[in-house]
């Protein structure tokens, strides 16, 4: 056995990422870098109408180019079993749903062959109308069953209208945010292969457990059949969270063409089929007594979905949670349009949710003339608000202070349009972050080797998480051995089942398989001389996830923001960042660090930049990539600190861990348009906050 | 180079080793490193010059790999992230990086580091960027506000510009 002090340099301790050499050398490979013999390239066609049918693929024509091999469409495509995902039954009938739909696939020796079958290939359609026109007052607006993934619709308590007409200020305002794109850097990949009736996928995914379940189902397999292999994931934001296009179409062209086949998505095809955060519209109230105490949180969330999957963004919820009041009604409505299936992106409901509810509550400060810290103060709940149930742990108080000693927050002065730089209104602001911090089951092997090593395997996925090294770390503490003696071996489905890297999960719920794992067995190795095949301990959580008792499980933040905003150009420039944050047991200072600041850089980014604009003519994105799309670039981000406050929760999971790659955005967008009133006096209730905006703000 | 219909025998220069290929014309030299050479560290973000998950040095200056055919390379010494280890050891940058945390899914690291390698270079050589307040001098200071100006071709969605910026003060030895 090792001593103590090794051990101790394990979690809490500053880690370089395991596959740090692999990613800064070029030798990390990603699913769509696997060289197979005889490897063909399938490339997608689109439907470039906004709604109808296809009447016609004329595949004779690019059959006759040369190296095409296949063009695949829904009169001779493999039928598909429903996996519980209608966007993933492709080319299964002519219906085309919306524009930039799957129509075809052309499959071809080489990529280049593919690309020229794709683009000639001629598709003839009955267009019907179609209707991409959101708006909260839409007629075939409404109320879903439930909200994503499983949150009640509606929730009322008290009697919030009564409050309001109480009360001494009331806020009431209506906030507007656009369609976001997650575009994670490395497009959607799959390269899949069959041997005989198993089929073997790279693919790019946060999952490679779900994604297998999804391969089970759709075309009829045993799950000792399909092999998923995840080991490099180039970002995903919630875009690859379960099965996407490319694994569907590659597992059945290389089914149908007999060899190995190959499909990525182009960077413009991931507008219309990788999912998106749906547009919304919220309208909140909140009422207040002339202090600032709450009597009433009133927030209805408008949001879009297709005609093909029914997703409705639980935008609403974070009111449900956040603030004290004695009366609180959170409801959701949802439309079915012509338009891509919008799905998850980074800290969906919490991210579009937040900025309404944040804005609003700096609304109410500056209606009651109360600090918006203060204020955030005076309605700390002592529970959980909607549900009564305690918190197993909620430290917003310790970062709202934590966080203003260190901006300097105290010497700001709350009047608007005071402080200048030369043409630059310069302006402050601050808001409330807060995630669920859940777990789901899992499973997790530990082998104890002959040599002295362990190895760990469990089907995670690192999509720049860290979640490889923080894995490596957690092992490293349940085992006591130091953590050079540790592998952990993730994203391949043959580990089992386990929990996607989504909604902050991931690292709580494999890190509760690993310690399960790590403690039995380490109470199997006592006395033990291990054999040549090493010694094996699995866990699976299911039972203990599902026996948690009922308590509030959250993690919290605050963001500051100082913004300097030029009216004559309309230029908001976000000049620094800080956010401080509460989130249980902090296992790799150095990821989790790059994972925060990672998450206000793209609230920054949805702030100022982000805005899928729809062509209503079209039903097609006008900008529909990443010279049109702008997410922020190295010159639009400042110096963005972030730190955490200690804080100890043991009834999340047993490594004490709450999740924080989603919770750095939340909140962000109404820090920066907080800071752009600070500094204007004109509130921003639209995202982003565009020069043309600015500028018709200003007139 | 010898054509025949739509395809011509080109020979590419590549981290120092030279490779007879047979490529169709319209492969772009993104493509000919990838699938050609199994030189996959040089990253396709966009293919269309937008991301910079590409860039690589065609004779010591960056480039978008995606927007060059490789029949119009031949003869250019071409370095992709493969190539900056010389000897095995790990480039100043690259080392930069891992020291910085500079990289989070890895996807545009690759494309950081090759443009932040020849940034170094256009820096040394006294070519202003829009942020560069006095032209006339013969030197530039990469401080972060350079840096970021410079950078800005590549894009990176997991957010880890800061730590870049402080990786890419750390090689250029100007890191406060």
């Amino acid at each position: 056995m090792t001593t103590i002090e090794q051990v101790a340099a394990g979690v809490g301790t500053s880690t370089t990422r395991v596959e740090a050499l692999d990613k800064v050398t070029g030798a990390a490979r990603y699913a769509g870098e696997y060289p197979l013999d005889d490897l063909a390239h399938g490339v997608v066609v689109t439907s470039t109408i906004g709604r109808g049918r296809v009447v016609d693929v004329d595949a004779d024509a690019v059959l006759a180019l040369p190296g095409v091999l296949g063009v695949l469409h829904h009169g001779n495509a493999l039928r598909l079993a429903d996996a519980g995902d209608a966007t993933l039954l492709l080319l299964q009938d002519e219906r085309v749903a919306h524009h930039g739909a799957v129509v075809a696939l052309v499959v071809a020796s080489s990529l280049e062959g593919a690309r020229a079958g794709a683009e000639s290939l001629q598709v003839t359609y009955a267009e019907d109308s179609h209707d991409t026109q959101f708006a909260a007052e839409h007629p075939d607006m409404f109320v879903p069953d439930h909200v994503n993934p499983a949150f009640d619709t509606e929730t009322v308590v008290g009697d919030v209208d009564a409050q309001v007409s109480a009360a001494d200020v009331v806020v009431e305002a209506t906030y507007v945010t656009p369609v976001q794109q997650n575009m994670a850097m490395e497009p959607h990949a799959t390269t899949a292969t069959w041997q005989g009736d198993d089929l073997t996928v790279y693919d790019s995914n946060q999952g490679a457990a779900s994604v297998l379940q999804a391969l089970v189902k759709l075309f009829g397999l045993e799950r000792s059949q399909v092999h998923v292999l995840s080991e490099h994931v180039g970002g995903g934001f919630g875009s690859k969270g379960s099965a996407r296009v490319p694994v569907v179409l590659a597992s059945m062209a290389a089914r149908i063409l007999d060899r190995p086949v190959r499909v990525t998505l182009t960077r413009q095809q991931m507008f219309s089929l990788v999912g998106y955060r749906t547009p919304t519209i919220q309208d909140v109230r909140l009422a207040a007594d002339s202090t600032g105490q709450l009597t009433a949180v009133d927030h209805l969330a408008y949001s879009q979905t297709s005609t093909v999957l029914e997703f409705a963004e639980q935008t609403a919820v974070v009111s449900r949670m956040m603030y004290a009041t004695p009366a609180l009604r959170s409801r959701h409505r949802l439309v079915a349009l012509d338009v891509p299936t919008p799905r998850w992106m980074r800290a969906p409901g919490e991210a579009p949710g937040s900025f309404a509810l944040e804005s609003a509550m700096d609304e109410l400060a500056e209606a009651c003339g109360v600090d918006p810290i203060e204020l955030r103060l005076r309605n700390e709940p002592s529970v959980e608000p909607e549900s009564g149930m305690r918190f197993s742990s909620r430290n917003l108080v310790a970062c709202l202070r934590q966080g203003a000693r260190s901006f300097g927050w105290h010497d700001r002065d709350p009047a608007v349009r005071r402080r200048r730089d030369g043409r630059w209104l310069l302006g402050s602001g601050v808001a409330a972050a807060t995630y669920p911090a859940r777990s789901a089951p899992s499973t997790a092997a530990v082998t104890a080797e002959p040599d002295g090593g362990f190895t760990v395997r469990v089907t995670a996925s690192d999509i720049g998480t860290g979640a490889r090294t923080a894995l490596t770390l957690v092992a490293s503490d349940a085992l006591q051995v130091p953590a050079a003696q540790v592998r952990v071996l993730i994203g391949n489905s043959d580990f089992g089942q386990a929990m996607i890297a989504g909604g902050s999960m991931g690292t709580s719920s494999w890190t509760w398989a690993v310690v399960d794992a790590c403690r039995e067995l380490r109470s199997q190795l006592v006395g033990q001389v291990i054999p040549p095949e090493g010694i094996t301990a699995r866990a699976d959580t299911a039972g203990q996830v599902k026996a948690m008792t009922k308590v509030a499980r959250h993690a919290f933040g605050a963001h500051f923001a100082e913004v300097a905003v030029d009216e004559l150009t309309g230029e908001v420039r976000v000049r620094r960042m800080l956010g401080v944050f509460a989130a249980g047991r902090i296992v790799n200072p150095l990821t989790a660090r790059s994972q925060l600041i990672g998450g206000i850089t793209m609230g920054l980014s949805t702030a100022l930049f982000e805005e899928s604009l729809l062509d209503h003519a079209s039903g097609d994105y006008v900008n529909h990539d990443l010279a049109g799309y702008h997410i922020a670039t190295h010159a639009d981000v400042p110096d963005i600190d972030v730190s955490w406050v200690d804080e100890v929760d043991d009834e999340v999971n047993p490594a004490g861990v709450k999740g924080i790659g989603e919770l750095g955005i939340v909140g962000v967008p109404a820090a920066v348009a907080n800071a752009v009133w600070h500094a204007t006096g004109v509130r921003h209730r639209q995202l982003p906050i565009s020069p043309d905006r600015v500028i018709a703000a200003r007139e | 180079m010898t054509a025949t219909g739509h395809r011509s025998h080109v020979t590419l220069r590549v981290n120092g080793e030279q490779h007879r290929l047979n490529l169709d014309h319209r492969t772009t030299l993104l493509d000919a490193l990838r699938e050609h050479l199994d030189l996959t560290g040089s990253k396709k973000g966009c293919d269309h010059g937008q991301c910079g998950a590409c860039t690589v040095l065609v004779d010591g200056r960056r480039s978008n790999a995606c927007l060059l055919l490789a029949v119009a390379v031949q003869g250019r010494e071409i370095t992709t992230i493969e190539g900056l280890a010389a000897g095995g050891a790990l480039h100043p940058m690259q080392q930069a990086f891992i020291d910085h945390d500079g990289l989070q899914c890895g996807y545009c690291t690759p494309g950081q580091i090759c443009s932040a390698v020849a940034m170094l270079d256009e820096a040394a050589r006294g070519w202003p960027s829009a942020v560069t307040t006095d032209l006339a001098a013969t030197g530039v200071t990469l401080d972060p506000a350079e840096i970021r100006e410079r950078m800005s071709g590549n894009l990176c969605r997991c957010g880890a510009y800061v730590n870049i910026v402080t990786a890419v003060s750390e090689a250029a030895g100007t890191r406060s």
